[in-house]
């Protein structure tokens, strides 16, 4: 399976062709060679996933395949640094996901960004996008994927400054960076410390099982807790800053400035389950060897679920909404990766969380592409200003429903089933936790709808120009999305992505299922009631007012990290260094400098100029030389 | 005392040497404290019949039958010539230029 | 005996006249000064019994260069103005060289020339001696010196003269002054 390459080599041309000829290529041709060349890129992966799951089982289970592994770097006696290509069930998955969700983006910006200054620009950005998050996906040592896990930060950057005149734009693609930026610092710690004890990077012999490899790093203790422990806690904060887990989730909010099809690509699909996927990479070892830390995963993304499911009941700007969305569905990833085990049965949260990460990303592509061809009919992302467009745009009426229905979990849309994988593998595990998802999935329905009444039912407002239905380029991948919405829960997953590589046949179970659904369905209720009347508006209870405002405001994470950087980082911490730097290090050198020129003017005197001061200077050197020869 | 000085056994070199010497520091002390050029030129020309005294008395006591030290206290005087000629070229022009001889207008090489 | 007498006579005159030539205030009289050393320094040749040298000492010295000098005196001068004096702190630290200066050489001359050599009394050279190793070509024989001599005699006199020669502008500014 060698062809795999391409997958990688295609995207990365077509950024250097894009991106050297900017300038010489008109918008048409750079849109068709861009999204061309992803076509290509996803015909490969849908013909890679089917060989791959069709022919790779040995005694029915599926096996690691690595095409190809390139030494790159050698550090030491024992350790390298290989480039590869691994194969395994959750990669090849990736790839499909990434692949369909990007093309589909591709073909809706020819529409979205019709027009744009900057087109060429942003389908070369695409296609770097592209290459590095199947770079990232087809890793086969942990630092290959934290190169690319960089690159997909760069990527991000520069798309979601791509609106670079606009100075929201530049602070988000700015803060987006740094905060992901600050938590891979402790993911790059936690591989040095990780490959440190154990010797080697490479995912294959982390992951086999082999407790051999552990040993050193499970004997050497730092405060209290093993190195193993450490390396993976700082591992999974890394990949919490990029999967935005409380409280490094402030950046996904703000990133919302770039374009929409860049916050359906990267900041919905793709990007923001990398963390989801490095824990799902280096699963073997978090279950086996390190169970605390993947308590701490669970309940980590519990909160976060529940956390961004209060903000977004208040949000008014549609694409803040399907971020905070966004931030709550991997919460649920997170979770159930986080109570899953290995082996068959107790294997399911595994299995839900990867199905999910599917589902999700079509839906809620699906969504963003949605919201996208609204907000390019009316001109504005407040839901204030839309409502009634059910007649004017009716294929994003339909499959915005699709999706919202979807990410409700009403059967049969895809969501349904994934998301109740879920709820069954919380409740397998501990109730409470169950009970509480249930709460937030409540929460999910309701918000959802919310949006949808908002934009699609009540009050028709005036509009400058009349609005119309967007145009194909951007229908069509609304219509192709919705197949999978529509129809993914009925993929047999469990036969093809389970902990233990073994097929698993998922079972329903009816009590979690009926009571996810009831429970969905009066939060779909409450919505309408609340929003699909044209003039009713609904009122905030009085009771509830402090709360609402803090949600509005986002329960003021944003202002705690401005309060830290600003008063204790800078005033506190950055003003002393900054006075030593100034005073001290620049002190020594002026005072060098000063020095220099205060002797320099002393000994001017010697170069006056006149001849007798020379002849006097002359002899006196010449009687000290002898004296000294004679008497010394 | 009396003895000590004046006897029959001649003059020592050591007194030619001690006058010569006297008078190259008066030339030199007078090098360093003139104002005027003309005097510092006067004091070279000291400075120049030291060391031909010098000359002549070495070649005299421990070469008698040479000439040389002779010779050279002799192109020694002219060339004392040449260049006390050329000097005073060097400071007529001088004077033409400030008005007065002084050395101390000659500070162009300040550093 | 009479030699030692003659020698300390001259030696004294040597001392004070080098002395006061250099401490004296008036240039004139500095110039004198010097002129009576030149002639000392002459008796001090014959003495020697270099009377050649003894004769160019006054012919030249003292009597080219010192006319010389007394004419470049009158050329150079402002008659009737004093010649201005350096401040204490220069003349004390020349004085200082000078004397310390002296006070080295005096130990290396005392320390190493000791008074043994002795005055031998031989033939006086003659003339002809004097002729044939001025203008001859064998060892310590100084025709080339001779010659360089006189071709530096010749540059130094052309290039005195071109120094010191008026050029236009000079002539012309007196002129102009009258306007």
């Amino acid at each position: 399976m060698e062809y795999t390459l391409m997958l990688l080599l295609l995207p990365l041309a077509t950024f250097v062709l894009l991106g050297l000829f900017s300038n010489k290529l008109n918008h048409k041709t750079s849109g068709m060679i861009g999204t061309g060349s992803l076509l290509m890129v996803a015909l490969l992966s849908f013909y890679a996933a089917g060989e791959y799951f069709t022919t790779q089982k040995v005694d029915a289970v599926f096996q690691t395949l690595v095409p190809l592994n390139v030494p790159w770097l050698n550090m030491g006696a024992k350790q390298h640094i290989d480039m590869g290509i691994l194969l395994d069930p959750i990669s090849v998955m990736m790839l499909v996901v990434i692949s369909t969700v990007s093309l589909m983006v591709h073909i809706y910006s020819l529409g979205y960004m019709k027009g744009e200054k900057g087109f060429q620009r942003y389908y070369a950005f695409l296609s770097l996008f592209t290459f590095s998050m199947m770079g990232l996906v087809l890793s086969t040592n942990i630092f290959q994927m934290y190169i690319f896990w960089e690159l997909v930060g760069v990527s991000s950057y520069l798309l979601i400054g791509f609106y670079y005149t606009k100075p929201a734009a530049v602070a988000a693609s700015k803060k987006a960076f740094i905060v992901t930026r600050f938590a891979d610092m402790f993911f790059l710690i936690g591989i040095l410390v990780l490959s440190y004890y154990t010797q080697t990077f490479d995912f294959g012999t982390l992951t086999s099982g082999n407790s051999a490899v552990f040993q050193e790093a499970a004997s050497a203790k730092f405060l209290g807790a093993s190195a193993l422990v450490w390396a993976m806690a700082l591992i999974f904060i890394g990949g919490a800053g990029k999967s935005a887990m409380f409280p490094l989730h402030i950046w996904l909010p703000d990133a919302m400035e770039g374009p929409t099809p860049v916050s359906a690509l990267i900041h919905a699909a793709t990007m923001v389950v990398a963390g989801v996927y490095l824990v799902a990479r280096l699963f073997p070892i978090y279950v086996l060897f390190t169970p605390e830390v993947l308590q701490g995963i669970a309940y980590v993304g519990a909160f976060t679920s529940m956390f961004a499911a209060l903000i977004a009941i208040v949000q008014t700007d549609i694409k803040r909404v399907l971020a905070f969305s966004t931030i709550s569905q991997i919460g649920f990833m997170m979770v159930a990766l986080g109570v899953s085990k290995l082996e068959g049965h107790e294997g399911l949260g595994y299995m839900a969380s990867m199905f999910h990460l599917f589902t999700h990303a079509m839906f809620k592509a699906l969504l963003f592409l949605g919201a996208g061809s609204v907000i390019h009919a009316v001109h504005s992302n407040e839901m204030e200003n839309m409502g009634g467009l059910r007649k004017q745009m009716p294929i994003t009426h339909l499959t915005f429903l699709t999706a919202c229905l979807a990410i409700a979990g009403i059967p049969p849309f895809s969501g349904f089933f994934s998301k109740d994988e879920i709820l069954s593998a919380t409740y397998q595990y501990n109730t409470g936790l169950g009970i509480w998802m249930t709460l937030v999935a409540a929460l999910t329905a309701f918000y959802m709808f919310r949006l949808y009444f908002s934009i699609f039912w009540g009050k028709e407002k005036q509009h400058t120009h009349p609005l119309h239905e967007s145009p194909k380029s951007m229908t069509f991948p609304l219509i192709f999305l919705a197949i999978p919405t529509l129809l993914g829960g009925f993929v047999p997953f469990g036969q093809f992505v389970t902990a233990d590589r073994a097929p698993y046949s998922i079972h329903m179970d009816w009590l979690v299922a009926v009571i996810s659904v009831v429970v969905a369905l009066e939060a779909i209720f409450i919505a309408r009631k609340l929003y699909q009347h044209p003039d009713k508006k609904p009122v905030v209870p009085a009771a509830l007012k402090g709360f609402h405002k803090a949600a509005s405001h986002r329960f003021y994470v944003d202002e705690v990290y401005l309060f830290i950087t600003k008063k204790i980082l800078f005033n506190g911490i950055s003003r002393a260094f900054t006075w030593f730097d100034r005073h001290v290090v620049d002190g020594f050198i002026n005072g060098l400098a000063t020095a220099t020129d205060w002797f320099s003017i002393r000994i001017r005197v010697f170069q006056s100029g006149e001849i007798q001061w020379y002849a006097w200077v002359f002899l006196f050197g010449t009687l000290l030389i002898t004296a000294l020869i004679l008497f010394v | 005392m009396g003895e000590l000085l004046i006897n029959n056994a001649g003059v020592p070199v050591l007194a030619y040497q001690l006058v010569s010497l006297v008078m190259f520091f008066a030339g030199i002390y007078g090098f360093f404290t003139r104002r005027n050029l003309m005097m510092m030129l006067i004091a070279v020309e000291l400075i120049l019949n030291a060391a031909d005294i010098n000359f002549a008395v070495f070649n005299r006591y421990l070469f008698p039958g040479e000439m040389d030290g002779m010779f050279f206290a002799l192109f020694t005087i002219a060339i004392a010539a040449c260049e006390t000629a050329v000097a005073i070229a060097i400071i007529i022009n001088l004077y033409r230029n400030f008005g007065n001889a002084d050395v101390d207008n000659l500070k162009n090489m300040k550093g | 005996m009479t030699e030692q007498i003659i020698f300390y006579l001259l030696a004294i005159a040597i001392t004070a006249f080098s002395i006061m030539a250099e401490t004296s205030k008036r240039i004139v009289r500095s110039a004198t000064y010097l002129l009576f050393v030149l002639l000392a320094t002459a008796g001090l040749y014959m003495l020697l019994g270099y009377y050649f040298l003894f004769a160019v000492q006054i012919s030249v010295y003292a009597g080219g260069i010192m006319v010389l000098f007394i004419m470049a005196i009158f050329l150079t001068h402002k008659p009737g103005k004093n010649v201005s004096v350096r401040r204490g702190w220069r003349i004390g630290s020349s004085l200082l060289l000078s004397v310390a200066g002296l006070l080295l050489c005096g130990d290396i001359i005392l320390n190493n020339v000791i008074g043994i050599y002795q005055f031998i009394e031989n033939e006086k050279l003659t003339m002809q001696q004097i002729g044939t190793a001025m203008l001859g070509t064998g060892k310590q024989q100084y025709l080339l010196s001779f010659e360089m001599m006189s071709i530096l005699l010749l540059a130094c006199i052309v290039g005195a003269i071109l120094i010191a020669r008026k050029t236009k502008t000079e002539k012309n500014e007196p002129n102009e002054t009258k306007l």
